[in-house]
Protein backbone atom coordinates (compact mmCIF):
# COMPACT_ATOMS: atom_id res chain seq x y z
CA UNK A 1 0.00 0.00 0.00
CA UNK A 2 1.26 3.35 -0.71
CA UNK A 3 2.57 5.99 2.34
CA UNK A 4 0.06 8.64 3.06
CA UNK A 5 -0.02 11.90 4.94
CA UNK A 6 -1.38 9.88 8.11
CA UNK A 7 2.27 7.71 7.69
CA UNK A 8 4.03 10.56 6.98
CA UNK A 9 2.35 12.39 9.91
CA UNK A 10 3.08 10.13 12.42
CA UNK A 11 6.39 9.37 11.28
CA UNK A 12 7.53 12.90 11.89
CA UNK A 13 5.38 13.41 15.37
CA UNK A 14 7.10 10.14 16.85
CA UNK A 15 10.80 11.56 15.46
CA UNK A 16 10.12 14.63 17.15
CA UNK A 17 9.27 13.02 20.29
CA UNK A 18 11.80 10.61 20.55
CA UNK A 19 14.43 13.36 19.78
CA UNK A 20 12.98 15.12 22.54
CA UNK A 21 12.98 12.31 24.66
CA UNK A 22 16.83 12.27 24.40
CA UNK A 23 18.02 15.55 23.73
CA UNK A 24 15.17 17.53 26.53
CA UNK A 25 17.41 19.41 29.21
CA UNK A 26 15.40 18.65 31.98
CA UNK A 27 14.77 15.03 32.80
CA UNK A 28 10.48 15.01 33.58
CA UNK A 29 9.93 16.84 30.14
CA UNK A 30 11.71 13.56 28.51
CA UNK A 31 10.15 10.97 30.66
CA UNK A 32 6.59 12.91 29.78
CA UNK A 33 7.88 13.18 25.88
CA UNK A 34 8.63 9.10 26.19
CA UNK A 35 4.78 8.36 27.32
CA UNK A 36 3.40 10.37 24.61
CA UNK A 37 6.07 8.98 22.31
CA UNK A 38 4.82 5.39 23.33
CA UNK A 39 1.30 5.91 22.91
CA UNK A 40 2.06 7.96 19.12
CA UNK A 41 4.35 4.41 18.66
CA UNK A 42 1.06 2.06 18.99
CA UNK A 43 -1.05 4.34 16.18
CA UNK A 44 2.37 3.46 13.94
CA UNK A 45 1.87 -0.27 14.59
CA UNK A 46 -1.98 -0.23 13.85
CA UNK A 47 -1.02 1.22 10.61
CA UNK A 48 1.56 -1.98 10.28
CA UNK A 49 -1.62 -4.36 11.09
CA UNK A 50 0.00 -5.21 14.01
CA UNK A 51 -3.26 -4.45 16.99
CA UNK A 52 -1.57 -7.24 19.44
CA UNK A 53 1.39 -5.06 19.45
CA UNK A 54 -0.19 -1.73 19.40
CA UNK A 55 -2.11 -2.42 22.24
CA UNK A 56 0.98 -4.23 24.48
CA UNK A 57 2.69 -0.97 23.31
CA UNK A 58 0.31 1.19 24.70
CA UNK A 59 -0.60 -0.66 27.74
CA UNK A 60 2.83 -1.51 28.67
CA UNK A 61 5.55 0.39 26.63
CA UNK A 62 3.79 3.31 26.92
CA UNK A 63 1.44 3.12 30.12
CA UNK A 64 3.23 0.95 33.19
CA UNK A 65 7.14 1.86 31.40
CA UNK A 66 5.81 5.77 31.98
CA UNK A 67 4.49 4.78 35.80
CA UNK A 68 7.79 3.61 36.89
CA UNK A 69 9.61 6.79 35.07
CA UNK A 70 8.06 9.25 36.28
CA UNK A 71 7.90 7.33 40.05
CA UNK A 72 11.58 7.82 39.82
CA UNK A 73 11.95 10.95 38.51
CA UNK A 74 10.53 11.80 41.38
CA UNK A 75 12.29 10.36 43.44
CA UNK A 76 15.35 11.20 41.47
CA UNK A 77 14.86 14.80 41.28
CA UNK A 78 16.91 15.69 44.62
CA UNK A 79 20.01 13.39 43.62
CA UNK A 80 23.38 15.58 42.21
CA UNK A 81 24.66 14.11 39.02
CA UNK A 82 28.02 12.39 40.06
CA UNK A 83 31.04 13.61 38.84
CA UNK A 84 32.52 10.62 37.70
CA UNK A 85 31.65 11.16 34.10
CA UNK A 86 33.79 12.88 31.95
CA UNK A 87 32.83 15.84 30.25
CA UNK A 88 32.33 15.67 26.42
CA UNK A 89 34.12 17.62 24.61
CA UNK A 90 32.52 19.02 21.10
CA UNK A 91 35.01 16.76 18.82
CA UNK A 92 33.81 13.29 20.87
CA UNK A 93 30.16 14.44 20.68
CA UNK A 94 30.70 14.85 16.74
CA UNK A 95 32.05 11.59 16.81
CA UNK A 96 29.68 10.24 18.78
CA UNK A 97 26.61 10.97 16.33
CA UNK A 98 28.51 10.23 13.45
CA UNK A 99 28.57 6.35 14.81
CA UNK A 100 25.09 6.92 15.60
CA UNK A 101 24.50 8.28 11.75
CA UNK A 102 26.41 4.94 10.53
CA UNK A 103 24.13 2.65 12.25
CA UNK A 104 21.23 4.60 11.07
CA UNK A 105 22.39 3.79 7.79
CA UNK A 106 23.52 0.45 8.23
CA UNK A 107 19.72 -0.33 9.68
CA UNK A 108 18.06 2.17 6.68
CA UNK A 109 20.01 -0.33 4.02
CA UNK A 110 18.66 -3.41 5.58
CA UNK A 111 15.15 -2.20 5.58
CA UNK A 112 15.16 -1.15 1.88
CA UNK A 113 16.93 -4.38 0.84
CA UNK A 114 14.73 -7.30 2.83
CA UNK A 115 14.69 -10.58 0.32
CA UNK A 116 11.40 -10.32 -2.23
CA UNK A 117 9.70 -11.92 -2.31
CA UNK A 118 9.59 -11.94 1.81
CA UNK A 119 10.09 -15.14 3.62
CA UNK A 120 7.13 -15.49 6.40
CA UNK A 121 5.92 -17.84 8.46
CA UNK A 122 2.49 -16.57 7.71
CA UNK A 123 1.43 -19.55 5.91
CA UNK A 124 2.09 -22.35 8.19
CA UNK A 125 0.53 -20.52 10.85
CA UNK A 126 -2.17 -19.73 9.67
CA UNK A 127 -2.91 -23.42 8.14
CA UNK A 128 -2.42 -24.97 11.68
CA UNK A 129 -4.58 -22.54 13.87
CA UNK A 130 -7.64 -24.77 13.42
CA UNK A 131 -5.97 -27.49 15.68
CA UNK A 132 -5.48 -24.79 18.58
CA UNK A 133 -9.12 -23.64 18.29
CA UNK A 134 -7.91 -19.87 18.20
CA UNK A 135 -8.98 -17.43 15.82
CA UNK A 136 -6.20 -15.13 16.41
CA UNK A 137 -2.68 -16.04 15.02
CA UNK A 138 -0.91 -13.73 17.25
CA UNK A 139 -2.21 -15.67 20.47
CA UNK A 140 -1.66 -19.02 18.72
CA UNK A 141 2.09 -18.49 18.12
CA UNK A 142 2.42 -17.05 21.86
CA UNK A 143 0.57 -20.08 23.71
CA UNK A 144 0.89 -22.87 21.00
CA UNK A 145 3.83 -22.07 18.32
CA UNK A 146 6.38 -20.56 20.72
CA UNK A 147 4.64 -21.40 24.31
CA UNK A 148 8.38 -22.00 25.01
CA UNK A 149 9.61 -18.85 24.71
CA UNK A 150 6.41 -17.32 26.62
CA UNK A 151 7.11 -19.59 29.55
CA UNK A 152 10.32 -18.14 29.39
CA UNK A 153 9.39 -15.01 29.19
CA UNK A 154 7.42 -15.21 32.67
CA UNK A 155 10.25 -17.11 34.64
CA UNK A 156 12.03 -13.71 33.13
CA UNK A 157 9.38 -11.25 34.67
CA UNK A 158 9.69 -13.48 38.10
CA UNK A 159 13.43 -13.05 38.20
CA UNK A 160 13.09 -9.28 37.61
CA UNK A 161 10.67 -9.02 40.50
CA UNK A 162 13.01 -11.19 42.70
CA UNK A 163 16.13 -8.92 41.36
CA UNK A 164 14.14 -5.97 42.77
CA UNK A 165 13.19 -7.09 46.20
CA UNK A 166 16.79 -8.05 46.88
CA UNK A 167 17.29 -4.60 46.22
CA UNK A 168 15.97 -4.05 50.03
CA UNK A 169 17.73 -3.54 53.30
CA UNK A 170 18.16 -6.41 55.25
CA UNK A 171 15.96 -5.49 57.89
CA UNK A 172 13.04 -4.71 55.58
CA UNK A 173 12.63 -7.89 54.21
CA UNK A 174 9.39 -9.25 54.23
CA UNK A 175 7.74 -6.03 54.36
CA UNK A 176 5.80 -3.45 52.22
CA UNK A 177 6.64 -1.31 49.34
CA UNK A 178 5.48 2.06 48.74
CA UNK A 179 3.57 4.53 50.93
CA UNK A 180 1.06 3.14 53.83
CA UNK A 181 -2.89 3.40 53.32
CA UNK A 182 -3.85 6.65 54.26
CA UNK A 183 -6.06 6.77 57.06
CA UNK A 184 -8.86 10.19 55.51
CA UNK A 185 -9.79 9.37 51.71
CA UNK A 186 -10.71 12.99 50.08
CA UNK A 187 -10.00 14.42 46.77
CA UNK A 188 -10.10 13.56 43.32
CA UNK A 189 -7.66 10.93 43.03
CA UNK A 190 -9.81 8.73 45.54
CA UNK A 191 -12.66 9.47 43.35
CA UNK A 192 -10.98 8.60 40.54
CA UNK A 193 -9.73 5.37 42.27
CA UNK A 194 -13.08 4.59 43.42
CA UNK A 195 -14.85 4.71 40.08
CA UNK A 196 -12.51 3.71 37.74
CA UNK A 197 -10.95 0.11 38.76
CA UNK A 198 -14.70 -1.50 38.79
CA UNK A 199 -15.11 -0.84 34.90
CA UNK A 200 -11.23 -1.17 34.24
CA UNK A 201 -11.08 -4.94 35.79
CA UNK A 202 -14.02 -5.49 33.48
CA UNK A 203 -12.46 -4.34 30.44
CA UNK A 204 -9.01 -6.40 31.45
CA UNK A 205 -11.10 -9.39 31.62
CA UNK A 206 -12.67 -8.93 28.20
CA UNK A 207 -9.59 -7.75 26.35
CA UNK A 208 -7.75 -11.17 27.97
CA UNK A 209 -10.68 -13.04 27.01
CA UNK A 210 -11.24 -12.05 23.24
CA UNK A 211 -7.54 -12.74 22.74
CA UNK A 212 -8.51 -16.16 21.62
CA UNK A 213 -10.07 -14.74 18.46
CA UNK A 214 -9.28 -11.09 18.41
CA UNK A 215 -6.91 -8.80 19.18
CA UNK A 216 -6.19 -8.91 22.70
CA UNK A 217 -5.08 -11.76 25.06
CA UNK A 218 -3.16 -12.45 28.44
CA UNK A 219 -0.04 -9.52 28.01
CA UNK A 220 -2.69 -6.78 27.24
CA UNK A 221 -5.40 -7.29 29.78
CA UNK A 222 -3.61 -8.32 32.77
CA UNK A 223 -1.59 -5.12 32.08
CA UNK A 224 -4.96 -3.21 32.44
CA UNK A 225 -5.58 -5.30 35.48
CA UNK A 226 -2.17 -4.43 37.05
CA UNK A 227 -3.12 -0.57 36.18
CA UNK A 228 -6.39 -0.56 37.98
CA UNK A 229 -4.23 -1.79 40.94
CA UNK A 230 -1.57 0.56 40.77
CA UNK A 231 -4.41 3.43 40.77
CA UNK A 232 -5.29 2.12 43.90
CA UNK A 233 -2.06 2.13 45.40
CA UNK A 234 -1.45 5.63 44.04
CA UNK A 235 -4.49 6.86 45.61
CA UNK A 236 -3.08 4.75 48.77
CA UNK A 237 -6.87 3.47 49.22
CA UNK A 238 -5.46 -0.29 49.85
CA UNK A 239 -1.73 -1.26 50.93
CA UNK A 240 0.94 -2.78 49.30
CA UNK A 241 1.29 -5.99 49.74
CA UNK A 242 4.14 -6.72 52.01
CA UNK A 243 6.33 -9.07 50.05
CA UNK A 244 6.42 -12.19 52.06
CA UNK A 245 2.78 -12.61 51.93
CA UNK A 246 2.02 -15.90 50.72
CA UNK A 247 -0.82 -14.94 48.28
CA UNK A 248 1.39 -12.26 46.88
CA UNK A 249 4.15 -15.10 46.23
CA UNK A 250 1.78 -17.40 45.18
CA UNK A 251 0.12 -14.94 42.90
CA UNK A 252 3.54 -13.99 41.19
CA UNK A 253 4.43 -17.36 40.62
CA UNK A 254 0.98 -19.53 39.22
CA UNK A 255 1.80 -17.96 35.61
CA UNK A 256 5.38 -20.15 35.00
CA UNK A 257 4.73 -22.88 37.33
CA UNK A 258 1.21 -23.43 35.46
CA UNK A 259 2.59 -23.51 32.34
CA UNK A 260 5.87 -25.58 33.33
CA UNK A 261 2.85 -27.80 34.34
CA UNK A 262 0.95 -27.95 31.27
CA UNK A 263 3.88 -28.48 29.68
CA UNK A 264 5.22 -32.02 31.95
CA UNK A 265 1.56 -32.81 31.51
CA UNK A 266 1.92 -32.80 27.92
CA UNK A 267 5.48 -34.79 28.14
CA UNK A 268 3.90 -36.90 30.45
CA UNK A 269 0.36 -38.15 28.57
CA UNK A 270 2.66 -38.45 25.43
CA UNK A 271 1.39 -35.41 23.42
CA UNK A 272 5.41 -33.72 23.75
CA UNK A 273 6.32 -31.07 25.87
CA UNK A 274 4.28 -27.74 25.58
CA UNK A 275 2.08 -29.52 22.76
CA UNK A 276 -1.66 -29.65 23.20
CA UNK A 277 -3.44 -32.48 22.68
CA UNK A 278 -6.41 -31.76 19.50
CA UNK A 279 -9.42 -31.04 20.43
CA UNK A 280 -8.62 -30.56 23.72
CA UNK A 281 -6.34 -27.75 22.65
CA UNK A 282 -8.11 -24.38 23.38
CA UNK A 283 -9.64 -25.59 27.08
CA UNK A 284 -5.97 -25.92 28.35
CA UNK A 285 -4.68 -22.82 26.43
CA UNK A 286 -7.24 -20.88 28.12
CA UNK A 287 -6.89 -22.49 31.16
CA UNK A 288 -2.62 -21.51 31.14
CA UNK A 289 -3.62 -17.50 29.50
CA UNK A 290 -6.12 -17.39 33.05
CA UNK A 291 -3.06 -17.64 34.82
CA UNK A 292 -0.73 -15.58 33.40
CA UNK A 293 -3.03 -12.60 33.13
CA UNK A 294 -3.40 -13.08 36.91
CA UNK A 295 0.46 -13.36 37.61
CA UNK A 296 1.02 -10.15 34.97
CA UNK A 297 -1.67 -8.42 36.70
CA UNK A 298 0.57 -9.19 40.10
CA UNK A 299 3.78 -8.76 38.53
CA UNK A 300 3.49 -4.97 36.91
CA UNK A 301 2.58 -3.09 40.01
CA UNK A 302 5.44 -4.85 42.24
CA UNK A 303 8.21 -4.24 39.74
CA UNK A 304 6.98 -0.23 39.48
CA UNK A 305 6.30 -0.35 43.41
CA UNK A 306 9.95 -1.32 43.98
CA UNK A 307 11.67 -2.78 46.96
CA UNK A 308 10.32 -3.08 50.42
CA UNK A 309 10.89 0.22 52.54
CA UNK A 310 9.04 -0.39 55.40
CA UNK A 311 9.51 -3.19 58.31
CA UNK A 312 7.17 -6.15 58.12
CA UNK A 313 4.58 -6.16 60.84
CA UNK A 314 5.76 -9.07 63.25
CA UNK B 1 7.59 3.53 -0.70
CA UNK B 2 4.89 2.10 1.26
CA UNK B 3 3.60 2.46 5.12
CA UNK B 4 5.73 -0.45 6.31
CA UNK B 5 8.94 0.86 4.87
CA UNK B 6 8.57 4.31 5.72
CA UNK B 7 7.78 2.65 9.43
CA UNK B 8 11.26 0.52 9.15
CA UNK B 9 12.80 3.82 8.37
CA UNK B 10 11.64 5.64 11.55
CA UNK B 11 12.87 2.44 13.43
CA UNK B 12 16.22 3.04 12.40
CA UNK B 13 16.28 6.35 13.11
CA UNK B 14 14.77 6.05 16.19
CA UNK B 15 17.33 3.56 16.88
CA UNK B 16 20.19 6.09 16.04
CA UNK B 17 18.56 8.37 18.48
CA UNK B 18 18.09 5.97 21.00
CA UNK B 19 22.12 5.32 20.58
CA UNK B 20 22.95 8.69 20.75
CA UNK B 21 21.41 9.53 23.80
CA UNK B 22 22.01 6.23 25.41
CA UNK B 23 25.95 7.68 24.95
CA UNK B 24 25.79 11.32 25.19
CA UNK B 25 23.69 11.50 28.42
CA UNK B 26 25.66 11.93 31.51
CA UNK B 27 22.01 11.20 33.87
CA UNK B 28 21.54 7.54 34.25
CA UNK B 29 17.60 7.65 34.27
CA UNK B 30 18.01 9.56 30.76
CA UNK B 31 19.66 7.01 29.29
CA UNK B 32 17.37 4.34 30.15
CA UNK B 33 14.92 6.09 28.34
CA UNK B 34 17.39 6.46 25.42
CA UNK B 35 17.69 2.34 26.00
CA UNK B 36 13.88 2.31 25.85
CA UNK B 37 13.82 4.74 22.77
CA UNK B 38 16.45 2.22 21.24
CA UNK B 39 14.56 -0.79 21.91
CA UNK B 40 11.27 0.45 20.54
CA UNK B 41 13.23 1.37 17.49
CA UNK B 42 14.24 -2.14 17.41
CA UNK B 43 10.85 -3.60 18.07
CA UNK B 44 9.38 -1.25 14.84
CA UNK B 45 11.93 -3.36 12.46
CA UNK B 46 10.78 -6.17 13.38
CA UNK B 47 7.15 -4.89 12.15
CA UNK B 48 8.27 -4.18 8.98
CA UNK B 49 9.42 -7.69 8.39
CA UNK B 50 6.05 -8.63 10.22
CA UNK B 51 4.04 -6.71 7.88
CA UNK B 52 6.32 -7.69 4.56
CA UNK B 53 5.05 -11.63 5.25
CA UNK B 54 1.59 -10.53 4.54
CA UNK B 55 -0.08 -13.72 2.66
CA UNK B 56 -3.71 -14.26 1.73
CA UNK B 57 -5.34 -15.08 4.81
CA UNK B 58 -3.34 -13.29 6.89
CA UNK B 59 -2.89 -9.32 6.89
CA UNK B 60 0.87 -9.89 8.70
CA UNK B 61 3.06 -12.19 10.08
CA UNK B 62 2.35 -12.98 13.17
CA UNK B 63 5.59 -14.46 14.92
CA UNK B 64 7.54 -11.90 14.41
CA UNK B 65 4.93 -9.77 16.22
CA UNK B 66 4.45 -12.22 19.06
CA UNK B 67 8.52 -12.21 19.61
CA UNK B 68 7.76 -7.90 19.44
CA UNK B 69 5.23 -8.27 22.21
CA UNK B 70 7.36 -10.74 24.36
CA UNK B 71 10.15 -8.14 23.78
CA UNK B 72 8.27 -5.22 24.88
CA UNK B 73 7.24 -6.85 28.03
CA UNK B 74 11.27 -8.04 28.56
CA UNK B 75 12.44 -4.50 27.56
CA UNK B 76 9.80 -2.99 30.71
CA UNK B 77 11.50 -5.57 33.07
CA UNK B 78 14.75 -4.56 32.57
CA UNK B 79 13.73 -1.09 32.95
CA UNK B 80 11.90 -1.48 36.02
CA UNK B 81 15.17 -3.26 37.44
CA UNK B 82 17.42 -0.52 35.91
CA UNK B 83 15.34 2.05 37.70
CA UNK B 84 15.11 -0.02 40.89
CA UNK B 85 18.62 -0.20 40.72
CA UNK B 86 19.44 4.03 39.86
CA UNK B 87 17.02 4.27 42.63
CA UNK B 88 18.66 2.55 45.74
CA UNK B 89 22.60 3.78 44.97
CA UNK B 90 20.96 7.41 44.74
CA UNK B 91 19.60 6.46 47.84
CA UNK B 92 22.51 5.72 49.57
CA UNK B 93 25.46 7.64 47.68
CA UNK B 94 22.35 11.20 47.12
CA UNK B 95 24.22 10.75 43.32
CA UNK B 96 23.16 9.48 40.25
CA UNK B 97 26.01 7.13 39.46
CA UNK B 98 28.40 4.89 40.66
CA UNK B 99 30.06 7.23 43.10
CA UNK B 100 34.09 8.53 42.52
CA UNK B 101 35.59 6.29 44.98
CA UNK B 102 34.01 3.06 43.68
CA UNK B 103 35.13 4.34 39.95
CA UNK B 104 38.91 3.76 41.01
CA UNK B 105 39.75 7.39 39.23
CA UNK B 106 40.84 9.10 42.58
CA UNK B 107 42.55 5.82 44.39
CA UNK B 108 46.42 6.00 44.01
CA UNK B 109 47.19 3.15 45.89
CA UNK B 110 46.32 1.07 42.85
CA UNK B 111 43.62 -1.42 44.67
CA UNK B 112 41.11 -2.80 41.70
CA UNK B 113 37.85 -3.77 41.76
CA UNK C 1 -28.83 8.83 3.98
CA UNK C 2 -26.07 7.68 3.53
CA UNK C 3 -24.19 11.12 2.26
CA UNK C 4 -25.93 12.79 4.63
CA UNK C 5 -24.26 10.61 7.38
CA UNK C 6 -21.28 10.99 5.94
CA UNK C 7 -21.90 14.55 6.04
CA UNK C 8 -22.22 14.72 9.28
CA UNK C 9 -19.14 12.70 10.23
CA UNK C 10 -16.56 14.61 7.90
CA UNK C 11 -18.29 18.18 10.04
CA UNK C 12 -18.56 16.75 13.44
CA UNK C 13 -14.70 15.29 13.20
CA UNK C 14 -13.34 19.15 11.35
CA UNK C 15 -15.46 20.82 14.10
CA UNK C 16 -13.54 18.41 16.94
CA UNK C 17 -10.23 18.71 15.51
CA UNK C 18 -10.84 22.65 15.53
CA UNK C 19 -11.48 22.46 19.03
CA UNK C 20 -8.21 20.07 19.62
CA UNK C 21 -6.44 22.96 17.77
CA UNK C 22 -7.95 25.77 19.85
CA UNK C 23 -6.76 23.95 23.00
CA UNK C 24 -3.10 23.75 21.67
CA UNK C 25 -3.18 27.38 20.46
CA UNK C 26 -4.34 27.91 24.63
CA UNK C 27 -1.83 25.59 25.72
CA UNK C 28 0.86 27.50 23.76
CA UNK C 29 -0.18 30.83 24.38
CA UNK C 30 -1.81 31.37 27.87
CA UNK C 31 0.40 33.24 30.41
CA UNK C 32 0.00 30.59 33.39
CA UNK C 33 -0.63 27.40 34.53
CA UNK C 34 -4.17 27.51 35.42
CA UNK C 35 -5.45 29.27 32.57
CA UNK C 36 -3.42 26.54 30.37
CA UNK C 37 -4.82 23.98 32.37
CA UNK C 38 -8.33 25.24 31.95
CA UNK C 39 -8.35 25.44 28.16
CA UNK C 40 -6.66 22.14 27.91
CA UNK C 41 -9.41 20.09 30.18
CA UNK C 42 -12.75 22.43 28.39
CA UNK C 43 -11.45 21.84 24.42
CA UNK C 44 -10.06 18.39 24.36
CA UNK C 45 -13.18 16.67 26.18
CA UNK C 46 -15.92 19.10 23.63
CA UNK C 47 -13.28 18.06 21.02
CA UNK C 48 -13.31 14.35 21.29
CA UNK C 49 -17.02 14.59 22.30
CA UNK C 50 -17.78 15.64 18.31
CA UNK C 51 -14.86 13.57 16.99
CA UNK C 52 -16.88 10.40 18.63
CA UNK C 53 -20.11 11.77 17.44
CA UNK C 54 -18.73 12.08 13.67
CA UNK C 55 -17.41 8.30 14.17
CA UNK C 56 -20.80 7.15 15.76
CA UNK C 57 -22.21 6.52 12.16
CA UNK C 58 -19.15 4.57 11.02
CA UNK C 59 -19.59 2.34 14.02
CA UNK C 60 -19.60 -1.91 14.23
CA UNK C 61 -23.21 -1.58 15.31
CA UNK C 62 -24.35 -0.25 18.45
CA UNK C 63 -21.51 -1.96 20.62
CA UNK C 64 -19.11 -0.22 18.67
CA UNK C 65 -20.85 3.23 19.28
CA UNK C 66 -21.20 2.27 22.74
CA UNK C 67 -17.56 1.18 23.12
CA UNK C 68 -16.56 4.53 21.70
CA UNK C 69 -19.12 6.72 23.94
CA UNK C 70 -17.45 4.69 27.02
CA UNK C 71 -14.04 6.02 25.65
CA UNK C 72 -15.26 9.25 25.83
CA UNK C 73 -17.05 9.22 29.53
CA UNK C 74 -13.56 7.23 30.41
CA UNK C 75 -11.41 10.07 28.76
CA UNK C 76 -13.59 12.94 30.35
CA UNK C 77 -12.94 10.98 33.62
CA UNK C 78 -9.50 10.55 33.63
CA UNK C 79 -8.94 13.84 32.26
CA UNK C 80 -10.98 15.74 35.10
CA UNK C 81 -8.56 13.88 37.95
CA UNK C 82 -5.61 14.78 36.22
CA UNK C 83 -7.15 18.72 36.04
CA UNK C 84 -7.95 18.83 39.83
CA UNK C 85 -4.40 17.01 40.76
CA UNK C 86 -2.20 19.61 38.81
CA UNK C 87 -4.63 22.75 40.00
CA UNK C 88 -4.11 21.16 43.69
CA UNK C 89 0.19 21.16 43.03
CA UNK C 90 -0.17 24.42 41.55
CA UNK C 91 -2.40 25.44 44.53
CA UNK C 92 0.56 24.03 46.74
CA UNK C 93 3.82 25.33 44.89
CA UNK C 94 2.56 28.36 43.94
CA UNK C 95 1.93 29.85 40.09
CA UNK C 96 4.98 29.51 38.37
CA UNK C 97 5.35 30.16 34.40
Amino acid sequence: MIVQTLDIGLAALVLTLAGWTVLAHATFPAVVSYVAYGLLLSLIWVRLFAVDVALTEAAIGGGVTGVLLIGAASKLRKAALSTTERELTPPLRWAIAALCVLATLVLATIVLSLPDPPPTLAPEAVQNIAATGLGNPVTAVLIAYRAFDTMLEKCVLVLAVVGVWSLASDRYWGGAPGAPRAVTWDGALTFFAQLLPPLGILIGIRIFWIGADEPGGAFQGGAILAAMWMIIMMARLADAPAIGERWMRIALAAGPIVFLGVGILGFVAGWGFLAYPAGFAKPLIIFVEIFMTLSIAATLPMLVAGPPIRAPRP
Amino acid sequence: MSAATLAGLTGALLAGLGLYGLIIQPDPLRRILAFNVLGSGVFLLFGIIARRGAVAGALADPVPQALVITGIVVAFAATALAVALLVRLSGETSRLGLPAELSGQTRGDGADD
Amino acid sequence: MNFALNLLSVAAISAGSVFFLAGTLGLLRFPDALSRLHTLTKADNVGLGLVVIGLLPLAHGVLGGLKLVVVWVLVQLSGATVGQLIAQSIRRTGPTA
